[in-house]
């Protein structure tokens, strides 16, 4: 069995994420689409720290025998699925940015030769 | 049929304006673009003093972006060909018949000019040679078609290839292996011509060990993950 004191830290710190995380929101600093991983991974934890059996039964159906670093591995793994999101987000940005940059150039061009046409 | 020459240049002050009259010279049915990838320098005053379309990037987007951006203006003005030579003098463009001539004759979409066919006086330090040859096993694998230089840059493109590259074109540095696996699995015909190279005129090579050692390693990775991938875009010619 997870030890309380272990269940109600984790389950503060779980309720604090989820806090940060609805204020980002709320002043717009953060966007739905980047913070519902955020969101399921506060829900998660804290489900998993306030129901202690349900903790206990999937840490033993893997064969973790002390709870609490089943509780690490999920938050390890949600944090690895965020970083991965971040990836492809960058990797997007950075093929629009390139196209922008791109049209910038071809335009400027067509704007220069239009200058010196008139 | 129009053609123009795509010359992407980072920081070639000293060279640039004698490519683009060599390129004037063997060819004066050629328009010159010349992409300026960021250049601190004057690269971007030379070329347009020689009479050469300008196409200044804001920043640095490395050659496979500034090709890309040669080729856009390429597809927008209705170019039929479009060749690509490089800013620092290694391209001889009395050389282009040779590169145009599957192009004009139809049987190809994109031409390479190979250091390894025909006779070989491509002087380059050795890993750099097994390293090229290398690729050149590996890419000629995975297209199914024997190639012997896939990376050099010295490269033809008809019509289909600029319309589907000015969409699709691998970006970054070393871009020229992948885009032969892209142009391959799109179906644009690829054929291979022996030219020689000369030394550059100026400048070293912008390749250090580390450098290249990350860049093969990048590139075997997109190849093959390239395999994998369906063609961006159709083919087609608008």
């Amino acid at each position: 069995m997870t030890p309380l004191r272990v269940s109600i830290f984790a389950a503060i710190a779980a309720l604090i994420l989820l806090a940060v995380v609805f204020e980002l929101m709320r002043s717009r600093r953060l966007q739905e689409r980047y913070a519902l991983l955020w969101l399921l991974t506060g829900l998660v934890v804290f489900v998993l720290a306030v129901w202690r059996s349900l903790l206990g039964w999937a840490a033993g159906a893997v064969g973790i025998s002390y709870p609490p670093s089943a509780l690490f591995v999920l938050a390890s793994f949600f944090i690895l699925v965020v970083l991965l999101h971040y990836s492809t987000v960058i990797s997007r940005l950075s093929e629009q940015n390139t196209a922008l940059a791109q049209r910038l150039a071809l335009l400027e061009h067509e704007l220069e030769q239009e200058r010196s046409r008139a | 049929m129009r053609k123009i020459a795509i010359v992407p240049a980072l920081n070639e002050e000293r060279s640039i304006a004698a490519v683009i009259a060599e390129i004037r010279a063997a060819d004066p049915g050629f328009e010159v673009v010349v992409i300026d990838d960021g250049s601190t320098d004057r690269t971007a005053a030379r070329a347009a003093e020689q009479g050469a379309h300008v196409l200044t990037l804001p920043f640095n987007l490395g050659i496979g972006g500034a090709v890309q951006t040669g080729l856009q203006y390429a597809r927008e003005h209705d170019f039929g060909i479009a060749v690509q030579i490089d800013a620092d003098g290694q391209h001889d463009p009395t050389q282009l018949p040779q590169l145009l001539a599957p192009l004009v004759a139809g049987e190809a979409d994109v031409v390479v000019g190979s250091r390894f066919l025909g006779e070989r006086n491509y002087k380059a330090p050795f890993v750099r040679r097994v390293g090229i040859r290398l690729f050149a096993a590996i890419v000629s694998a995975v297209v199914g078609q024997p190639l012997t230089d896939t990376s050099s840059s010295f490269r033809a493109y008809g019509r289909r290839a600029i319309v589907y590259f000015a969409r699709d074109y691998p970006h970054g540095f070393v871009e020229s292996v992948e885009a032969t696996v892209i142009a391959s699995r799109c179906g644009l015909r690829l054929k291979e011509v022996p030219v020689v190279m000369r030394q550059r005129l100026m400048g070293q090579s912008s390749l250090t060990l580390p450098l290249s050692i990350y860049y093969s390693i990048k590139v075997l990775v997109a190849v093959f993950v390239g395999i994998f991938r369906r063609s961006a875009y159709e083919l087609k010619e608008d």
